[in-house]
């Protein structure tokens, strides 16, 4: 069915594609023109390409918080799992390095198999909190975060875990594939994945179920609790992910990688248009709006705006957002 | 004589305080439609979410097909091919109309689904049952008609052997009524054994080959349809004393208290309607009508957008609902769980904050016990449930402790929104004597209800709704159920969007 809307003149075109799109296009557009104004080095290709590489950090948490919105729930614990993953598999594989001399690509899986690990572990802790005590997701994760975060402090007092084997970062953190640096081109394969999932396969379906309707969902058979576990640990998996690679760029195991990527994780999310009732969002909208916050700190890098700046104009973005996804919810449901 | 499909011994669920289902024994045959019929509150929705896996009985045994079976889950009951379309449904809202039907178990190869199947499956089963909606279209959007045949149409995708019908035709219109009957025949055909429940009697005739009517949880009796009239089912869904639970209401108006005029709000269209002291004023009309609505804009609850609001000759147009219930409106929500009680406090910590509307700054608690406990004596809450959490109480009980908080100060206008959903009879006849008394007293009261009796029993005059329009104005002598009936269907659009459905009160 169409919209039953009159047509208000020049408002017309805009607000239809607000109710279909969202606010992203618009801030897109505002960003890009601000900034090509602000500093001419923006819209050069390099810089754009710049910007592809950078967020690719920023798409891989985001399309795991795109999971849990969906759901329904929403998790800050990502920035303490990248950060725990990254301590573990640091201190794995600096621990092991000596133990097998000639088998780095050993000592590098193993690493990497107990980051994820330690990922699966908070995920499923998250999840079980959801799911089964029905604890609000918001306080579990927040509580899970700090249990992790001190956790990762605890592991190495504080020091970063140096001395990983250099193939680690010469492969993860600036090797290319194919013509594309490695952390873009896993990129790209994690959102067909994601893509694949969500679109595709009955368990995506699923998670739209549920953040749909919970209770509705359940009256059809689903497994509701199930759906919840999965996503957190799906979640805290790429939010590993995402740790491995930030290890790799910065070659060693670091405690505070991550800290602000909750909220930035969350705000590309529903500037993408994933509502925060759960039930609603696409994975390729979601890949634009991690774009977009990255884009805006480098176009505000560019136009030397102080990095304290950076972060008030990021919470404000994020409200904005947020009230623009009311109004959006309003018009979609008074049709 | 065929074995039931599913038969039911002696069962049972009992919650803290109230027998919902006592003892009911039931059996359902192959091809057969078996009425359930009762009032509200006599057990038909227990006994429905018992029989659909989405509750445990607390005694007694289901059997299907004679094998006595245990439904942890809906899945389990689907499992056995029992499929229930409830009244709330169970769709999914931001999805399309092919991926809910297919919800649960979508077709595919291993993990992924085949979108293009769904859809051209989802568009053969809406096309044989000849139902006109678009298997592409999401589910938010349709009317609560639309979302009915889409229910359905999800029960049609599995193996489906028992059909569970809760209030199916509530929300449909005559046309729609034929089309879902044509369908019911056709399922009977195939041997489907089809559970109806439903509040329409002369329905009966078309469909059914037997009835069981329940009352206060208990089976009162099972026979064939054909050998009962309308009025001997009536009488036995009642008992004797339905006559009598509702009181007779002087009429006495006096001076106007509330002018609505060309009222709009967000589904309601151009209302205008007075009401005097001493009146009780019906309004009646389906879910989704306006009727709540329309007075819950009066409350400041849901924005006016155009129209004026006069109370007590005071303009409250557009007021805050603070302000509202200051100039001494008070509203009784349809939902008491979720806006009406605080579930966690005692029936006392409910009541506290209404009798502290009218005092001064400083009170003794000592008074505002004496005055709390006057009034659950008034309102007949019992000693032994003043004590304890309301989350505790009967629905029954939470709904006197609502009704306490109206007696808590004092109010020219009363709005009962649903006054007794999921309210047990005895309880009803005392919120009756209740409203009776207020009205009395020379209170304006309005009775927003679903239940036509209650409409048609309790108003000095109604108001009848439909797509958000005051459809009808019916005086005391013309109230009837099917000149009610009559205009809830007035102005409908067919295929119109609906706006999101309203409040639907506790049925457990």
């Amino acid at each position: 069915m169409t919209q039953a809307h009159p047509a208000r003149g020049l408002l017309a075109l805009p607000l239809r594609i607000f109710v279909k799109l969202g606010v992203l296009p618009f801030f897109l557009i505002a960003a890009m023109v601000i900034f090509a104004v602000l500093s001419p080095n923006f819209l050069t290709p390099q810089n754009l390409m710049n910007v592809a590489r950078q967020s690719v950090y920023l798409v891989l948490v985001s399309l795991g918080q795109m999971l849990v919105l969906i759901s329904g729930g929403f998790d800050l614990s990502v920035g303490t799992v990248i950060a725990l993953s990254s301590v573990v598999s640091a201190l794995v594989m600096t621990a092991l390095a000596p133990v097998f001399p000639d088998a780095v690509w050993l000592v590098i899986a193993l690493g990497a198999l107990a980051g994820f690990a330690v990922a699966l572990v908070v995920g499923a802790i998250n999840g079980i909190g959801v799911a089964l005590f029905d604890v609000s997701p918001f306080i579990m994760t927040l509580g899970v975060s700090s249990v992790g975060t001190g956790f990762a402090l605890f592991l190495t007092g504080g020091v970063p875990v140096s001395g990983l084997p250099f193939a680690f970062g010469d492969t993860f953190g600036f090797g290319k594939v194919l013509g594309l640096p490695v952390p873009v081109a896993i990129a790209l394969v994690a959102i067909a994945a994601m893509w694949l999932f969500m679109a595709r396969t009955r368990a995506g379906a699923r998670v739209y179920a549920v953040g749909g309707n919970i209770k509705a969902a359940h009256l059809s058979a689903i497994n509701t609790r199930g759906v919840l576990i999965l996503v957190y640990g799906l979640c805290a998996l790429i939010a590993a992910l995402t740790g491995l690679l930030l290890t790799a760029r910065v070659e060693s195991g670091e405690a505070n990688l991550g800290g602000t990527i909750a909220m930035e994780s969350i705000a590309a999310c529903v500037i993408a248009g994933v509502s925060l009732r759960g039930g609603i969002g696409r994975v390729e909208n979601v890949v634009l709006g991690a774009f977009f916050i990255i884009l805006v700190q480098n176009g505000m890098n560019l136009a030397q705006i102080s990095s304290y700046m950076q972060m008030v104009l990021i919470g404000l973005l994020l409200i904005l957002a947020v009230i623009f996804d009311q109004l959006r919810y309003r018009l979609i449901v008074k049709g | 004589m065929t074995s039931p499909l599913l038969e039911t011994r002696g069962l049972t669920k009992a919650y803290p305080g109230v027998l919902a289902l006592n003892a009911v024994d039931f059996t359902l045959l192959p091809g057969e439609v078996h009425v359930l019929f009762g009032e509200n509150g006599a057990g038909k929705s227990t006994m429905i979410s018992l029989l659909a896996g989405a509750n445990t009985p607390t005694e007694g045994e289901i059997r299907v097909r004679g094998v006595p079976v245990r439904f942890a889950s809906v899945a389990d009951a689907q499992a056995q091919g029992i499929y229930t379309v409830f009244q709330e449904f169970s769709l999914i809202p931001t999805m399309t109309v092919a991926q809910n039907m297919f919800l649960g178990h979508e077709p595919g190869p291993g993990p992924f689904l085949a979108p293009g199947e769904m859809r051209r499956r989802a568009a053969a089963t809406l096309a044989e049952l000849g139902f006109a909606i678009d298997p592409g279209a999401t589910v938010a959007r349709l009317s609560r008609a639309q979302q009915q045949m889409v229910e359905i149409a999800k029960a049609m995708q599995g193996a489906l052997s028992v059909l569970i019908l809760d209030e199916p035709t509530a929300s449909l219109t005559d046309r729609e009524v034929d089309q879902l009957f044509d369908v019911v025949k056709r399922l009977k055909a195939e041997g489907v054994g089809i559970v109806y429940i439903s509040h329409r009697v002369h329905e009966f005739e078309r469909i059914a080959e037997r009835v069981t009517v329940l009352r206060d949880g208990a089976r009162i009796g099972t026979a064939p349809m054909a050998e009962m009239s309308e009025e001997a089912l009536v009488d036995m869904m009642a008992g004797r004393e339905i006559r009598d639970i509702y009181p007779q209401i002087a009429r006495t108006p006096g001076a106007v208290v509330l002018e609505v005029e060309g009222l709009a709000a967000p589904g309601v269209f151009d209302a205008s309607f007075t009401l005097r002291r001493g009146e009780v004023l019906g309004v009646a009309g389906l879910v989704g009508s306006g009727k709540s609505r329309l007075f819950r804009a009066v409350m400041g609850l849901a924005p006016t957008l155009a129209g004026t609001v006069r109370f007590k000759g005071q303009d409250i147009t557009r007021a805050p609902t603070r302000r509202v219930v200051k100039a001494g409106a008070w509203y009784l929500s349809p939902d008491r769980k979720h806006e009406g009680l605080i579930l966690a406090e005692t029936p006392f910590g409910n009541l506290r904050m209404d009798l502290m509307l009218d005092g001064g700054p400083v009170l003794s608690l000592a008074a505002l016990r004496r005055r709390a406990a006057q009034i659950f004596g008034h309102v007949e809450l019992p000693e032994a449930y003043r004590r304890r959490t309301v989350a505790k109480l009967s629905g029954g009980n939470q709904q006197k402790v609502l009704f306490g908080k109206a007696f808590g100060h004092d109010a020219d206008l009363y709005i009962f929104d649903e006054p007794t959903v999921g309210v047990d009879m005895g309880t009803r006849a005392a919120l009756y004597r209740l409203i009776a008394e207020l009205a009395e007293a020379g209170k304006a009261v309005v009775v927003i209800s679903s239940d036509l009796p209650e409409v048609m029993n309790l108003a000095h005059r109604a108001l009848v709704l439909a797509n958000g329009r005051i459809t009808a104005r019916l005086e005391r002598e013309e109230l009837s159920e099917d000149a009610i009936l009559r205009h809830f269907f007035d102005g409908a659009e067919p295929g119109a969007a609906t706006v999101a459905p309203e409040l639907q009160g506790d049925l457990a």
